[in-house]
């Protein structure tokens, strides 16, 4: 009796009210993280424009950062590959999705905030472009987005999505590595990666993919990065497996949660 | 003195317990009701009011809910210069959040109904037991036997055995049409199952635009993938799909040092470039996660591993064959052509391949 009447004098709330506090939260942290993410990922993007800096400056910035395991000359040490014919298009991908300079050995290297600024990157690509030349930057006209958004599509089924997934949002690959989620790539990467094949992903020349194909691919993947997913919330664009675990706790829940309430007793 | 008395008059009157401390003759009583306690909204009245405030809100909410839905469908058009996937996907939001909260709130409503102000007296309802009575019992056994008299059921034993004979027959129509879901174009499967369009002299062509690739467009690192010519140009009424899904190739180049071949393969790769079934031998799904620097294949659907430089032997997982290879060269013009078909049958096995 005693129990009772405390229970009633702190108001009637339901065992529900805890079980639907912590729901909102989920939902609200999961929509204030979604948000933020998407905010950081808007970031500015090189082009092939003048420097400022000279292949001079490059070259020091390359000594000062680089040379300690690509070698004073890019020959390569034991602790990292010789740059010979990399080329300035490597250079840029590498330094300025901040893979490099190498924070660490480990399965792969991962991406981090840029060490450099535009006009540092630009020179030390023109520099090790100057030394042993290979990939460059390629014509805004690859870059424009205005390709055959349907064939690109296709090719990148063929061509990508094994690894970065059919929505570009990336995937496992062996022993800890991974295929990164391209969905705030920009176009300069998105093609820099094609052509200079970083780490473990393949290189697609252009008699494999001709650079109109890359035009395509990029155009389609452009495109998917601005179009609203036509379904609503896309829970990462990951497939079966989170759309699986989301149903499981929120759509499972939501009926337990249910059932607990029809069969309670009335206050 | 105490000592001097029986010592082992404990033991002599002591009983142990057989283990259950309280001796219950039936194990399933009856604990009977509960007292019924009354709700707030029996004590209450302005408890009780709110509750059918409640009920009636939430009907109500519902009818809104519904003509929301058809509002919605008039709002947010998806037809002509608003087919746009932003359009349709509001479309469906809004139509379906219509439909959803119409249906809720009746549930609710209907619940909540009957939890705060229906009667909550509880009551019990004696099950009776399952056996029918005797003469129930005796009543269906007649009924039974007169119908079989009557039918001749078991007299006429001619029409029995040919009532069984026409429903045995009955299924068999439904037989015939599953087994002719099996391939039956005259074809054995086995025999589709076995061969690829893979043939010698088959030119090795880009998936999907059919461009013929020369052994030296094939760089280091790069991953092609590959179909045969004559795949090419087929149409898709002309089974396209289904010789797409046998006929598909991963073509790589490695160091001709890095390949370690065996003596009798050792003519199928060309200068360093090797060709193998993307078919997985697991259970079929495409291979074409090529990892240039390990020179590892992983097959995304159950992890198995296929190491290049080994004849694409599995290295992890649950494939139990290396993946076929394809034997290569060059042709006069420099394009790489399949050297033969495969030398044995690609993907998973199946009841002739184990
Ligand atoms: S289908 Fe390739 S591992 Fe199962």
């Amino acid at each position: 009796m005693a129990r009772e009447k405390k229970r009633r004098s702190h108001g009637r709330r339901s065992p529900l009210a805890a079980a639907a506090l912590i729901g909102i939260g989920l939902v609200l942290s999961g929509g204030i993280y979604a948000g933020a993410s998407a905010a950081v990922a808007a970031t500015s993007e090189p082009t092939a424009a003048d420097t400022a800096l000279t292949a001079e400056d490059g070259q020091k910035l390359f000594q000062a950062n680089c040379a300690t395991c690509h070698g004073l000359d890019l020959q390569g040490t034991d602790d990292g590959p010789s740059l010979y014919g990399v080329g300035a298009l490597a250079v840029e991908f590498q330094v300025s999705t901040g893979r490099m300079p190498l924070q660490m050995q480990g399965p792969q290297a991962e991406q981090k905030p840029v060490q450099f600024t535009e006009e540092q990157i630009l020179a030390m690509a023109d520099y090790v472009q100057s030394v042993a030349p290979g990939p460059d930057l390629p014509s805004d006209h690859i870059l424009d987005g205005e390709g055959d958004l349907a064939r690109g599509a296709e090719l990148f089924r063929i061509n990508c999505a094994m690894c970065h997934n059919v929505a570009a949002a990336g995937g496992a690959l062996t022993q800890g590595k991974w295929a990164p989620d391209i969905q705030d790539t920009s176009a300069l990467h998105i093609y820099a990666a094609m052509v200079t094949g970083p780490q473990n992903m393949p290189v697609f020349n252009n008699m494999n993919l001709t650079p109109e194909d890359k035009r395509d691919i990029i155009s389609a993947l452009l495109y998917q990065q601005e179009e609203q997913a036509p379904g609503g919330f896309n829970i990462g664009s990951l497939g079966p497996v989170a759309e699986g675990f989301f149903v499981w706790i929120f759509g499972i829940g939501g009926l337990v949660a249910i059932t607990v309430w029809i069969t309670a007793k009335s206050n | 003195m105490a000592h001097e008395h029986d010592t082992q008059a404990v033991e002599r009157v002591y009983r142990p317990s057989p283990g259950l401390a309280v001796a219950v003759d039936d194990p399933v009583q009856n604990p009977g009701l509960p007292p019924h306690r009354e709700r707030v909204t029996d004590k209450d009245p302005q408890a009780n009011r709110r509750a059918v405030r409640t009920v009636y809100t939430l009907f109500y909410v519902s009818v809104a809910a519904s003509i929301w839905a058809v509002a919605a469908y008039m709002l947010f058009p998806i037809e002509g210069e608003y087919a746009t996937m932003g359009n349709i996907r509001n479309n469906n939001l809004f139509i379906g959040l219509g439909i959803a909260f119409a249906l809720l709130a009746i549930g609710i409503g209907a619940i909540h109904w009957s939890k705060s102000l229906m009667s909550d007296k509880e009551h019990v309802e004696a099950r009776h037991s399952t056996r029918g009575s005797e003469p129930t019992r005796a009543a269906v056994i007649q009924a039974f036997a007169t119908a079989n008299e009557e039918s001749g059921f078991g007299r006429r034993k001619m029409i029995r055995n040919s009532l069984f004979a026409a429903l045995v027959a009955s299924v068999i129509p439904g037989i015939t049409l599953f087994r002719n879901l099996a391939p039956n174009d005259g074809n054995d499967p086995v025999q589709l199952l076995n061969e690829t369009m893979w043939a010698k002299g088959e030119r090795l062509v880009l998936d999907p635009e059919g461009t013929p690739v020369k052994a030296a467009d094939v760089t280091i690192g790069s991953a092609f993938h590959i179909i045969p010519e004559s795949l090419a140009g087929l149409s898709h009424d002309e089974g396209y799909l289904e010789e797409k899904a046998k006929a598909i190739v991963l073509l790589v180049r490695l160091l001709p040092e890095q390949l370690k071949e065996t003596e009798e393969r050792k003519t199928w790769s060309y200068d360093g470039i090797v060709a193998y079934s993307k078919v997985c031998t697991h259970v079929g799904c495409p291979v074409a996660l090529y990892e240039q620097q390990t020179h590892h294949l992983l097959c995304p659907c159950h992890q198995s591993q296929f190491d290049v430089t080994e004849h694409a032997k599995v290295v992890f997982g649950p494939a139990a064959r290396p993946l076929p290879q394809l034997p290569i060269t060059v042709d006069a013009e420099g394009y790489l052509v399949a050297k033969d078909g495969f030398s044995e049958p690609v993907g998973p096995s199946f009841w002739e391949r184990h």
